[in-house]
């Protein structure tokens, strides 16, 4: 007897029981659903070659696949770093995504792009490289609250990539907006990122700052004014979004970046005055710029009469406008079907305008299918807002869903004439990398925020 | 926080609410307005994607689609270039159509009401949709020999068959050719076609249905059978005989083609002034007769009427509410009375069927690409003009006319012709318009028809519808006779 095996027979139990499996059902949820979209997003690509080509072609599916497999890749990664994150926000961005390279895809056989020239090749890079970004940020990233050390870094971040395209040398201007950054054959539009930079700074400023912002002030007509001395941040960002219509000639990204800016101070002070001024010197600065700024002008007069011979024929006109309605009016009810349409007609059917190649195709019953699927995402994210217990997280939740809402507004609003058409990318859709690198690391942060809710204790009374 | 939260939410939901009425109103309620919209190439690419359904005659088509490797996929073809221009029209991308590729467009394209399972079918089941066939009454002899006989003439050649009111053949001069529009350059299309828009003699207006000409002594038919029928007036009845009959309540005068008397004597009947083709009896009856009978007789022809065969037909006119002398006037197809010559072949087609009336069409039968049948022809009464003793009386005289009267040029060896010429003045110094129609055999009618020539078919005021309407309508008839 000499006990030198008391000890292993002791051990043998702990290692055991060292990890207890707990079903993870919401994992498993997801599972199911990415599996679902998957599937519906190969049959896209399949329905688009019957249409379009006529036959299968097996080389873009293998493309297809590769982009699924990342997919289950952030799925595993959330199985480890986020257990208890939202379950819908992934399967959703994959399908708007799958979807989008399904009708870009579609385009490129229309235009007869193939290989490197083909934008759905590149879109399919690009997705690769924001579902690895989104990864990385979820793995980066465990607690939100670091974040908002970085408030100030933050908004130098956005400031950075704002302005990078004005430089000289890298900055690049296409169809009239300065808005591209361009190194060697790369091009990208640092505003997409920004917009994520500035959720952030917004959300650490007014997190402490909310209380000088929404107690003291004057009341006037019913309603709390806050002091002139203020009045500073919001008079900043408005002299930024002008200098965005101004010198970037990009209405769009103006009015997203203000808009974000108002309702997340709303949120966070309560105070419906901050919204009358920033509407009102949003509106004032627009009228201004319509005035003086002429391509503003004529996106105002391209909206007003857009049937108007005079204005479809001219050189930046409504040809644009009127062909993706007309797009849009031939899709009717169910559409013509993937491949069977004539998308290509109407410039920009990758990027600005796939919402109407989608609708062409699709039909109604598409759109609507669509715009469902951006509503549910858009409320998973409040949903995050609603349960959430830190402010920062909660006034961060609101910020990027609301940049998703927004965008989506705006772009299919002004697609569908509601208000004048500004070119913006339709999240997770759109040509184009930047817009996906940057909607993935909102799923990213959205995922990280939804897991954090989940795990916070909750106080029982 | 909470409370700014649902705020927010309720805006958003509203923002995406906004975006689900816009996509509505555009792709359910505007989306009619704006797929016909002038500018809207997907309608033309949509339409060119059909298997447009081939224009048949006799079984062969004058009219196809063929496939082909661009982005219209199908080309519309053809294949007797001119010959069939006042038939079928022309087929263009999106510059518009004409003819029966206008008038049956819908069924052609597979869009008609009678196709919509079998589209909605295609539609589900991913093929392209295909047009329905349509073959032509047409007769390819009758055609051929019509478009030959008018030759270089401008006018119009109509050719029915009087019980049924098949149209046997339908030529207008200037022709073109429809392959010329129907290529898939749109601005090439419109070159060709504005450059035929401002060609002399209107070579894109169908004459036999859409032209309106005096009808000049042709509309004796007219008036003869209402001294007839309505007055109960018998061919012998008599009119004076005079050389220059004075217009009453104007300084003008009517005299007879050639300025004398028409026939011997004081007196002249309603027969010898049918089959010599004399204006002043004629003139002197009408005023007899009167404005009423001559309206409801040329009505009860079809004078008034909207046709569509199926292309629509402009309706001929006998104008109301004429004073004496206008009536004198339009009792020999001057003055304001005008009809198409499609009308004209009605007149004959009437008295060769026993005063019956067959309303005339191209269409004998439409088929779906299944070979069913969507649509067949039946022959159809339009009326009864004349009563069978009214319509041999007529008959006879017609005969007359050929064999002894104004329209021996008509003749033909062995066989009855029944005609009535025409020569029609336009205005002071201007080319008569000169006109043959008639039907044969007599005692058998197979084939009726109207010819019409433009400008004195070159000759001025020289010519006569016996020397340059006549042998044209000969050959037609004779053509028909070996039916």
């Amino acid at each position: 007897m000499t006990g030198v095996s008391a000890p292993v027979a002791v051990e043998t139990p702990t290692k055991g029981v060292r990890r207890i499996r707990v079903p993870q059902k919401l994992r498993n949820l997801e599972l199911f659903l990415i599996i679902l979209v998957c599937s519906v997003n190969a049959f896209a690509v399949v329905l688009v070659q019957f249409g379009a080509l006529g036959y299968a072609d097996s080389t873009v599916v293998y493309l297809g696949a590769g982009l699924s497999i990342l997919v289950f890749g952030m799925h595993i990664a959330l199985r480890f770093v986020a257990t208890n994150a939202d379950p819908f926000i992934l399967p959703i961005a994959a399908l708007l995504n799958g979807i989008g390279i399904a009708m870009i895809y579609r385009i490129d056989i229309a235009e007869e792009l193939t290989g490197w020239e083909s934008t759905a090749v590149r879109q399919v890079v690009w997705t690769a490289v924001a579902v690895a970004i989104s990864i990385a940020v979820i793995l980066v990233i465990r607690n939100h609250r670091v974040l908002q050390r970085y408030t100030y870094i933050a908004m130098l971040v956005a400031a950075v990539l704002l302005l990078l395209p004005m430089l000289p040398g890298i900055g690049q201007e296409i169809n009239g907006a300065r808005v591209w950054i361009h190194v060697g054959s790369f091009s990208f539009q640092p505003g997409e990122v920004a917009k994520i930079a500035l959720a952030v700074f917004f959300a650490g400023y007014l997190v402490s700052r909310r209380d000088s912002l929404s107690m003291v002030g004057t009341k006037f007509l019913g309603m709390r004014f806050p002091r002139a001395r203020d009045l500073g941040p919001i008079l900043v960002l408005w002299a930024l979004s002008m200098s965005v219509i101004i010198f970037q000639r990009d209405l769009g990204t103006a009015l997203l970046y203000f808009g974000l800016f108002v309702v997340m101070i709303y949120v966070a002070t309560g105070r419906a005055s901050w919204v009358v001024l920033g509407v009102g010197l949003f509106l004032a600065g627009g009228v201004l710029a319509g005035q003086v700024l002429t391509y503003v002008n004529d996106r105002f007069t391209n909206w007003f009469d857009a049937f108007n011979p005079a204005n479809y024929e001219a050189v930046g006109g409504s040809y644009q406008l009127v062909q993706g309605l007309f797009g849009l009016a031939s899709g009717g009810m169910i559409g013509t079907g993937l491949g069977q349409g004539r998308p290509d007609i109407t410039p920009l059917a990758q990027s600005d305008y796939i919402i109407a190649s989608l609708g062409e195709e699709l039909g109604l019953a598409g759109m609507f299918a669509v715009l469902a699927l951006y509503l549910l995402f858009i409320a998973r994210g409040f949903r995050i807002s609603f349960a959430g217990q830190d402010d920062f997280g909660r006034l961060l939740g609101v910020g990027l869903s609301f940049t998703v809402a927004l965008q989506c507004f705006i772009v299919i609003g002004g697609v569908t004439r509601v208000i004048p058409l500004t070119g913006l990318t339709t999240p997770f859709m759109a040509a184009g990398g930047s817009s996906l690198v940057a909607n993935w690391i909102i799923v990213a942060l959205l995922l990280r925020l939804s897991d954090t809710v989940r795990n916070q204790p909750r106080l029982v009374i | 926080m909470t409370r700014e939260l649902k705020r927010v939410s309720v805006v958003v939901f509203l923002m995406f609410l906004t975006l689900f009425v816009s996509t509505t109103i555009i792709q359910y309620f505007q989306a009619g307005n704006l797929d016909g919209d002038a500018r809207n190439a997907r309608s033309i690419y949509a339409s060119y994607d059909t298997e447009r359904g081939p224009i048949l005659v006799d079984g062969q088509p004058i009219a196809l689609s063929v496939p082909t490797t661009d982005e219209f996929k199908y080309q519309r073809t053809y294949p007797a270039g001119p010959l069939y221009s006042a038939v079928t029209g022309y087929y263009t991308l999106g510059q518009g159509s004409s003819q029966i590729e206008q008038s049956l467009g819908d069924y052609l394209s597979g869009t008609s009401d009678s196709q919509f399972l079998d589209y909605l079918n295609r539609l589900v089941t991913g093929q392209n949709p295909q047009g329905a066939s349509v073959e032509l009454t047409i007769d390819p002899v009758l055609q051929q020999t019509a478009y030959d006989a008018l030759g270089d003439q401008r006018g119009a050649v109509v050719a029915i068959e009087p019980a049924t009111g098949k149209i046997l053949a339908m030529v207008s001069k200037p022709d073109y050719d429809p392959n010329s529009l129907a290529v898939h350059d749109t601005q090439q299309v419109i070159d060709t076609y504005d450059s035929l828009l401002a060609a002399d003699g209107d070579p894109l207006i169908n004459k036999s249905i859409n032209a309106l000409y005096p009808p000049g002594s042709t509309f004796k038919i007219v008036t003869t059978a209402a001294a007839v029928q309505t007055a109960g007036l018998g061919i012998d009845h008599t009119e004076p005989n005079l050389a220059r009959l004075p217009l009453p309540g104007s300084s003008n005068t009517v005299s007879n083609a050639g300025g004398g008397t028409c026939g011997g004597g004081d007196t002249t009947t309603i027969a010898t002034a049918f089959v010599l083709s004399c204006n002043i009896p004629m003139a002197e009856l009408g005023m007899e007769i009167g404005e009423g009978a001559l309206g409801d007789m040329a009505n009860a022809f079809g004078f008034g009427a909207e046709l569509s065969v199926p292309m629509d037909v402009s309706a001929s006119l006998y104008p109301r509410g004429l004073d004496d002398a206008q009536v004198a006037l339009s009792a020999f197809g001057q003055g304001s009375d005008v009809a198409t010559p499609l009308q004209i072949a009605m007149l004959s087609a009437a008295v060769a069927n026993g005063g019956t009336l067959m309303t005339p069409t191209l269409v004998d039968e439409i088929r779906a690409p299944d070979l069913s049948v969507l649509e067949s022809f039946e022959a159809k009464e339009l009326g009864t003009p004349l009563s069978s003793v009214t319509a041999s009386t007529l008959s006879a005289l017609m005969v007359d006319a050929v064999e002894s009267g104004a329209g021996t040029n008509a003749r033909i060896d062995g066989v009855s012709v029944a005609g009535k010429t025409g020569t029609a003045e336009n205005g002071e110094g201007d080319p008569y318009t000169l006109w043959f129609t008639g039907f044969a055999p007599a005692e058998n009618p197979r084939v009726a028809v109207a010819v019409v020539v433009e400008d004195g078919g070159g000759l001025g005021q020289d010519g006569t519808g016996n020397e340059v309407a006549a042998p044209i309508a000969q050959r037609v008839l004779e053509a028909g006779l070996n039916r």
